[in-house]
């Protein structure tokens, strides 16, 4: 991994020093080993926090909304599944591809801090992956954990290792091969009674603050203003008070975001409350590949979603039940 | 602050006998912001609408809600009545207190409080009502006819006589329609072709009309006064500006064997064919599925003989796109399908035929140049059995269960007529009831009885069924109330009819609405019978529902003025509750321009400030005011609630669903 | 006495109706004029088009303490926007479905196409949603306490 993170550097440096772009999105070095965060370097000084190691996780594609709109040309980092968002973005007119320089970068796989936490291991200092084990440096010595047990939640349903869109790659060794197990939960889900669903939901859900990171951080949350900030719409945020609150903005903003919901999985990433927002997107995407022909947001850089299309043999929404057409 | 004013009308007995209408309004007077509540008889008469002007002076009002009828039936009205007063007529809003509720609920005290909720309702509506203004659009001075049959001819005539252009858009190769192919006409017995084909002349040499013959209606945009029209002209392998209409194609053809639809396909025909002597145009066409060239590439004798050099074997459909300001329906009908009626055995037995057969067989232009010959050996019936309501008034769910109203009359027309030409002719009629409402019609059916002698028998056919070449009919004698078997010659099936089976596509492409027997629906049932509920579509004879030929013209000539009375305006009044983004919002994602069916949305770079002095150039939504019709579609699609409809907005229908749900 | 607590215990639930003002509210008319009756708990919203309804008006609903929200509106194909319904058709059955993922009762919401000529359907459709949710009982999982609080 670090001979990836030198050959990006390296990279950057060129792009900046050449003058071709003005700035790179990339991520730079945090408090600590595993918090690196999102961040746009302007010049080459700026580089020396530059990182890329088992903790980037972020998807840095909504970045562009704002950077993209700047003067000079915008280099960015995107992992195979961030190039989903980027296309959806584009398709969305969110974002300026002419003003982008689409660098594909290797993934292989990124790590939930949390899940080695949960593994009784604190102060990590540095962690060395190879293959299907990754040793975990610490304060306190050294780990060797499986990898598989310490993903983000997001990377253990892996759902490709193919750039939907680059201008140039940095991919220096092999990344594995996606795992196509992303509905499993949902399924599970689907399978308790409606009394059991409502259960899991509702103590899920309760433990929203409103604190807004998912949509914050939501490549297909990109709106000028939210439905919940727009009085006119009739639901604009109201004090956090009672449990209906949270099931409709849920509701809302998964509705909001089918069909153009590219599973990046940065909502569950980011919740501070642990909630399991993917679960929510996933529902919508498997009952829309069910119902309507398997569709994969942002594979494409145009075209319509499958909720402004239609055919005339559409399912009946009382017959929709399972999300499977009859 | 909102002024309020409630008026709640009795209908007379309508509402108020099963909604107390005094205390509704009595108790809409505590509601917040209401300042005047009243009940009336009849809001919608004089005295009513001027209780309305009254009050909105009176009382300074902002908003006004008329609980009473449907706004289906006077939202108009009582938006004039607003305006008069100097209220926008935006800012009125109707409680539906009779066809939804006083009319289907019947214990007082329920049908009372819901009728306080719905005005409630509405109350919370109007007080987040804006005043909207009409805009206005051009009119495109031009008609579609869709239809050339006497509906289409006669609307197209009427509508060309007031000056206005016209185009007769017919899928077959002629125009005339049904009535071409009658033979006789009741309750005068005229000619059918001599009363129609001059018409059809008329309509060919009228320099304001224009027919698109063998031509089908591809696709339609627009709306009202404006709607463009895409028109398939299906290649009819003969250069319609050369055919002289001679026929000498006709006589040389080698392929003769395809069946003559237009005489019901008791004959043949060649593969190019004029369908029949009066055919406008007069102009040959090629069936492709029967031609040799056309299918083997060998053959092309026509073109040898055609002295006009009209022949075309490369001709291939072309399209035409129009502008139009209204639209006649006038798609006509069939006969249905006999496949759900083995008893009358239509399909074993050539001589039992359908009446449009029997039309044929009796006309002089016919496969028996009018010599009533029976199919099966070309001898003259001695017996002949008519069947009535073959299909028609059936609830078993083989047949229609509406009256095709057309057959009891024909019917009685064709014995009458059998038994002139042939009087040693016995005719039988089996019948249901005798249905003769109209101008001379039961006259006309008496005469049948009681001049001709035709027999009258009530009861229905169980069976039809050959025995030795005789055609047994088994039935049914109610009034003596016996089994009888009558064997006959011929039988004849008194069809239903349905509307032609193009209706469907046409409903679609003109969105206008269709019932579950694909008659299209009219606007009101009683007050607005020629129009459809879509703007600026008409409707024409049988594609509404049955009927026959007299009331078919005079619905064709009602829609005729209708239609001038549309082209008479310059401009329209358009609908002003239209979709409206809020630029300030707009992320300009496009998404709503995707489920938009008319196209009326589309995105312009804008400048915005951001403060400090700096701008920014943002892509939006912008709304063409005339050209959406605000249903609404890009509203839901729009996620952050940037676009929202005018009219109907979201806070409006919110504040609805919040009126109806409070307990 | 004891007439009047039986009656106030007996669950008569709140229906929402969004119609489309061109087959659907005019199939409501129909069947008004034709006196074809259905429960005075229904309350009909006048919309457009189907496609008009947004979620939020039907979760609005739900939380107001509506028991069952039904949507109507042309029979597909037949829509006199062209398309509106066809888009409702997809929105809904996603819709419908997530709710009932979430573990809302699935008889609870439902499309129903209603043409201006179908006043027997309207009506038939309307009884039939009643008993449906009589029988479901109160909406207890989609509702806003504050809203119930102030029975």
């Amino acid at each position: 991994m670090k001979d990836v993170e030198l050959k990006m550097l390296e990279r950057a440096k060129q792009l900046l020093e050449s003058g071709e772009v003005a700035r790179v999105i990339g991520w730079k070095k945090g408090e600590f080993y595993f918090d690196p965060a999102p961040a746009s370097f302007e010049t080459v000084e700026e580089l020396g926090d530059f990182v890329y190691n088992g903790f980037c996780g972020a998807n840095l594609s909504k970045y562009l909304i704002q950077a993209s709109k700047k003067e000079g040309k915008t280099a960015i980092f995107l992992k195979p599944c961030d190039s989903y968002s980027f296309n959806q973005l584009v398709k969305e007119h969110r974002i300026v591809r002419e003003n982008i320089h689409v660098i594909a970068i290797e993934c292989q796989g990124k790590l939930d801090i949390e899940k080695i936490k949960a593994q009784g291991i604190s102060a990590v200092t540095e962690v060395e992956e190879e293959g299907e084990s990754v040793t975990v440096s610490s304060l306190y010595g050294e780990t060797k954990l499986n990898k598989a047990e310490i993903l983000l939640g997001k990377c253990a349903s892996c759902k490709g290792k193919t750039h939907q869109v680059k201008d140039e790659e940095i991919i220096l060794h092999e990344m594995p091969a996606p795992i196509n197990n992303r509905f499993d939960e949902v399924a599970k889900l689907e399978a308790m009674t409606e009394d059991e669903r409502f259960a899991f939901w509702r103590e899920q859900l309760q433990k929203c603050i409103r604190c807004n990171a998912c949509r914050n951080v939501c490549p297909a949350c990109s709106c000028v203003k939210c439905v919940f900030d727009n009085p006119a719409s009739g639901i604009e945020a109201k004090a956090n008070d009672d449990k209906f609150e949270e099931q409709l903005f849920h509701i809302i903003r998964a509705f909001h975001v089918a069909g153009r919901c590219t599973d990046c999985g940065e909502c569950s990433r980011v919740c501070p409350q642990n909630i399991p927002l993917h679960l929510l997107n996933r529902k919508f995407i498997k009952d829309i590949d069910g119902l309507y022909g398997e569709f994969q947001a942002g594979e494409t850089d145009n075209g319509k979603t499958p909720l402004t299309s239609y055919t005339e043999s559409d399912v009946e929404p009382n017959n929709a039940l399972g999300g499977e057409a009859k | 602050m909102q002024r309020i004013g409630v008026f709640i009308c009795w209908c007379g007995s309508n509402i108020a006998a099963t909604v107390d209408v005094k205390k509704v309004a009595e108790t809409i007077k505590s509601e917040p912001g209401v300042v005047y509540s009243e009940n009336y008889q009849y809001m919608c008469s004089e005295n009513g609408q001027q209780l309305i002007k009254q009050a909105i002076k009176e009382h300074n009002l902002t908003g006004i809600v008329v609980g009473s009828c449907s706004p289906r039936m006077h939202e108009a009205t009582f938006r004039k009545t607003a305006e008069a007063a100097g209220l926008n007529p935006y800012m009125v809003e109707i409680a539906n207190i009779r066809e939804h509720c006083s009319w289907i609920h019947k214990d007082m005290d329920e049908a009372t409080e819901k009728a306080i909720v719905l005005v409630r309702t509405a109350i919370a509506k109007v007080k987040l009502n804006a005043p909207l203004q009409a805009g206005e659009s051009p009119v495109v001075k031009r008609a579609l006819v869709i239809g050339g049959g006497i509906a289409g001819i006669q609307a197209a005539l009427d509508i060309a006589d007031a000056g206005f252009e016209v185009d007769i858009v017919e899928k077959n190769a002629t125009i005339g329609g049904r009535m071409a192919q009658l033979d006789k006409t009741f309750p005068t017995l005229d000619c059918s072709a001599c009363i129609l084909t001059p018409k059809m002349v008329d309509c060919a040499q009228h320099e304001k009309i224009d027919i698109l013959s063998y031509s089908e209606v591809e696709e339609v945009k627009g709306f009202v006064g404006n709607f463009n029209v895409k028109i398939r002209r299906k290649a009819r392998y003969v250069d319609e500006t050369k055919c002289t209409g001679c026929k000498i194609c006709m006589e040389k053809c080698p392929s003769k064997k395809g069946l003559n639809t237009f005489n019901m396909g008791l004959n043949n025909r060649p593969a190019i064919h004029i369908p029949f002597a009066q055919a406008i145009p007069n102009v040959a066409v090629i069936d492709p599925e029967q031609c040799i060239k056309l299918k083997t590439g060998k053959c092309g004798i026509c073109q040898k003989f055609c002295g006009a050099g009209a022949i075309d074997y490369e001709q291939k459909d072309t399209f035409v796109e129009r502008e139009y300001g209204a639209i006649v329906v006038a798609t006509g009908f069939k006969p249905i399908a006999l496949d759900n009626f083995n008893e009358y055995g239509y399909a074993e037995n050539k001589d039992v035929i359908t009446s449009l057969e029997l039309e044929r067989l009796m006309n002089a232009a016919g496969p028996t140049d009018g010599v009533l010959l029976r199919p099966s050996d070309g001898k003259h019936p001695k017996v002949i059995t008519f069947i009535q309501c073959v299909g028609s008034r059936d609830t078993s769910g083989c047949g229609k269960p509406y009256c095709s109203k057309i057959c009891c009359m024909y019917t009685a027309k064709h014995a009458m007529l059998i038994r002139e030409k042939y009087p040693d002719t016995e005719v039988h009629v089996f019948y249901i009831d005798v249905r003769t409402p109209g101008k001379n019609y039961d006259e006309f059916y008496r005469r049948a009885v009681e001049q001709y002698g035709v027999d009258y028998i009530k009861g229905m056919v169980g069976k039809v069924y050959n025995e030795n070449g005789k055609l047994m009919v088994q039935g049914s004698n109610l009034i003596d109330n016996e089994q009888i078997t009558i064997e006959s010659d011929l039988v004849v099936l008194a069809t239903a009819i349905e509307p032609e089976p193009s209706i469907r596509k046409v409903a679609t492409l003109l969105t206008a609405s269709i019932d579950t027997n694909n008659f299209l629906t009219e606007s009101h049932a009683k007050l607005r019978p020629v129009e459809s509920p879509t703007a600026g579509v008409y409707l024409a004879g049988v594609c509404q529902g049955p009927k026959d030929i007299p009331e078919t013209v005079s619905q064709a000539s009602a829609c005729a003025a209708k239609v001038i009375g549309l082209l008479a305006k310059d401009k329209l009044k358009t609908n002003p509750c239209v979709a409206v983004p809020d630029e300030m919002m707009c992320n300009g994602c496009s998404q709503c321009a995707n489920v938009c069916a008319y196209g009326a949305i589309t995105y312009v770079d804008k400048e915005f400030r951001l403060g400090g002095g700096k701008t920014e150039i943002r892509r939006v939504a912008s709304v063409n005011p005339a050209v959406c019709q605000g249903c609404g579609a890009c509203t839901v699609t729009c996620p952050s609630g940037t676009m929202d409809l005018k009219g109907f907005s979201s806070k409006q229908i919110m504040s609805e669903v919040e009126a109806i749900c409070k307990k | 006495m004891q007439e009047v607590t039986t009656k106030k215990k007996e669950f008569t639930p709140n229906i929402v109706a969004f119609c489309c003002n061109w087959c659907s509210y005019a199939g409501a008319d129909l069947a008004g004029s034709s006196r074809l009756s259905y429960p005075a708990n229904v309350k009909i919203i006048r919309v457009p088009c189907s496609c008009r309804v947004n979620p939020t008006f039907v979760l609005k609903a739900f939380q107001q303490g509506a028991d069952g929200v039904i949507l109507c509106g042309c029979h597909p194909g037949d829509c006199h926007y062209v398309t509106g319904n066809y888009y409702t058709r997809r929105r809904m059955a996603l819709l419908f479905n997530f709710l009932n993922y979430m573990g809302i009762e699935k008889e609870r919401t439902r499309v129903e196409w209603v043409s201006a000529a179908e006043g027997q359907r309207f009506s038939a459709v309307m009884n039939d949603f009643v008993k449906t949710i009589t029988e479901l009982g109160e909406n207890k999982r989609l509702t806003d306490l504050r809203v119930k609080e102030g029975e």
